[in-house]
């Protein structure tokens, strides 16, 4: 059963990621992004991680993809153009992602036996249990995250605001 | 039947480097910005899969944090798309090169 | 053989509640069709049936013969999801909703669907999701005034989100859980003085939450996505037949489902108003049954609240409703957050 679930939902996760790369209208992209987060929160459910999984719905999905959502609506963005972009970023990039992607996936298999398994309910995080490490011993870098957001507010009014 | 942790770890790798694929290919600014956001979600799936491994909060503590700098990230960020389509008139990377119009 | 029970048992939980909650949102359109009827001085629906009790039954039927137009320059596959998204998104929440005391039968909870430790979070969750339906209806129809009413529509549920989601923060400060069942307990001990409306002195909260919640489903006087005068119909212009039905259905049982998270955070859930006053009378059933009464009865007073207002206040300009929800509900929630963690801390 949970074997079956993490199949379902981490092939909907990649079919989302890989949408997001061949779409060419960035709604499109933007909802296979959405489809991305949903998913990933199945699967923290699965790792235990209950409060996780909801605040990636509700951050995630909920508001920063709106936001992506309401952006693309209101530029009324159109299909991307097809333009040469950087050749370095060809050059460099594309084997150097792949590179990347088979050192990361074959240290990750080399060490499979030293990972073991994720049973389900083997490790559930409450949210109590959340908030009590992150409220006594992580409280001075949560008060900076809030002093960060509301710069980002301040940034974003002062951005977004139309001169006069 | 229990999942093997190396195929979470798999899967967030995979999501990462299409993150970094779909950074680099495309040319909307736009979705660029949602390639960001698709490789710090892959990073977050690693979290949680460490934090059930270690039966540690601390990993989830991180993805939390993760989650708050994405979110004031993407504020800014699509402030910064806003005033740069009302200055420029279009998304596409390529035509937004100049530092001063 | 016990598994099989349980399966069983659990799918016919679901769709009886399925079905009691789609009736429940046609009989709360017939309900608001008559009531306003009633303030507007008319009888609203009379002919279909025992005082109009049949018109639901006609209404579906209408729409779902109707026909289904296509207008040629939506974007297709976004404006057959749109509506689909928006009724799923308010179908959903009602799975993590009690309506009932914790009553198990062969191992089955019979007055709520899945437990959650969360489920708070899972109901603002799933309604910041339900956003994208009327977001994407407004765009894939490619119309103006779709475009402007969703438009209108998301940033007003965004803002008002912010002040929904800290208006229930002092509740849960109280409770101390995100269960639902957890929230519901500690209401239920002096009937009406404990909930969490009086006892708890949310009264503020509860005020906040009724305002966001009314913008959040889009209701008088929050109506603007929809402001006919303005914009024929706001973002569901395009849509005709059963897709239209959707967006319609999705509207009343959001309301459904803020009457009843309304009813579990502020109103005691299913707790007798009496308390302990009210003698227990009748056996094992009527006991099961009597707390299902309860919050049945403040999930009908609330609807009927929702319908008071829509047919007495008059709509707000969109300059006042993102004011009102920015620079007054947004900072009178975070007050009463911190008000009640200050008295929480030094008396609780």
């Amino acid at each position: 059963m949970n074997l079956a679930i993490f199949i379902l939902f981490g092939l909907l996760c990649l079919g989302g990621a890989l949408n997001l790369l061949l779409q060419r209208h960035p709604i499109n992209s933007a909802l296979s992004l959405i489809v991305v987060m949903s998913s990933l929160s199945v699967l923290y459910l699965l790792l235990g991680a209950e409060f996780l999984a909801v605040a990636q719905i509700i951050v995630y999905s909920g508001a920063i993809m709106v936001l992506f959502v309401f952006v693309i609506m209101l530029l009324n963005a159109g299909e991307e153009e097809r333009t040469h972009g950087s050749r370095a970023a060809y050059l460099a990039g594309v084997p150097g992602v792949l590179a990347l992607f088979t050192v990361l996936a074959s240290t990750f298999f080399t060490l499979r036996t030293s990972f073991g398994n994720a049973r389900l309910g083997a490790f559930v995080a409450t949210t109590s249990d959340l908030s009590r490490v992150l409220f006594r011993n992580l409280l001075l870098p949560f008060e900076v995250t809030s002093i960060l957001i509301l710069v980002a507010i301040l940034g974003a009014v002062v951005l977004a605001r139309k001169e006069h | 039947m229990a999942v093997p942790m190396v195929c979470y770890l798999v899967l967030s790798a995979a999501l990462f480097s299409i993150g970094i694929f779909a950074f680099l290919i495309k040319r909307n600014i736009i979705t660029i910005f949602m390639s960001i956001e698709l490789m710090l979600n892959g990073v977050n799936l690693a979290f949680v899969a460490f934090a059930n491994h270690w039966h540690q909060v601390s990993g989830q503590i991180f993805v939390f944090f993760v989650m708050v700098v994405a979110a004031a990230e993407a504020a800014v960020g699509l402030a910064i798309i806003i005033s740069l389509f009302r200055s420029r008139n279009t998304l596409n990377v390529d035509q937004i090169n100049l530092m001063k119009l | 053989m016990n598994i099989l029970i349980f399966v069983l048992l659990s799918l016919l939980k679901v769709a009886v509640v399925t079905v009691i909650f789609l009736m429940a949102v046609a009989y709360t359109v017939l309900l608001e069709r008559k009531l306003v009827g009633r303030i507007q001085n008319r009888w609203g629906p009379s002919r279909v049936g025992p005082f109009g009790l049949l018109q639901p039954l006609a209404d579906g039927l209408k729409l779902f013969l109707k026909e289904d137009l296509m207008p040629t320059a939506v974007f297709r596959p976004l404006f057959i999801l749109a509506p689909i998204i928006a009724l799923s998104c308010s179908l959903i929440s009602i799975g993590v909703i009690p309506f009932g005391e914790n009553i198990h039968w062969h191992g089955v909870d019979m007055f709520q669907i899945a437990d959650v430790n969360v489920g708070l979070l899972v109901i603002l969750g799933v309604t910041s999701i339900g956003v994208y339906g009327i977001a994407l209806s407004g765009w894939s129809s490619n119309n103006k005034y779709s475009l402007l009413g969703s438009l209108r529509s998301t940033a007003q549920m965004i803002s008002y989100e912010l002040a929904l989601g800290l208006s229930v923060i002092g509740v849960v400060l109280r409770a101390g859980s995100l269960r639902l069942r957890d929230i519901v307990n500690i209401q239920n001990t002096h009937g009406i003085l404990s909930w969490n409306i009086f006892g708890g002195i949310q009264i503020v909260a509860f005020f906040i939450y009724l305002t966001a919640a009314f913008a959040e489903t889009n209701r008088t006087p929050f109506d603007l996505p929809e402001a006919e005068s303005e914009l024929t119909a706001g973002y569901h212009t395009e849509y005709s037949s059963m897709k239209f039905a959707m967006f319609f259905m999705a509207e009343y049982a959001n309301m459904i489902t803020v009457g009843c998270v309304a009813t579990l955070l502020f109103l005691g859930g299913w707790s007798s108003p009496f308390g302990n006053l009210l003698p227990a009378f009748g056996g094992v059933v009527v006991q099961a049954l009597l707390p299902v009464f309860w919050f049945v009865a403040k999930v009908f007073c609330f609807l009927f609240l929702y319908v008071w207002v829509r047919g007495t206040l008059p709509r707000f300009r969109y300059d006042q409703l993102m004011g009102f929800g920015w620079k007054f509900l947004l900072p009178i929630a975070i007050v009463n957050v911190m008000a009640t963690s200050l008295v929480l801390a030094f008396h609780g």
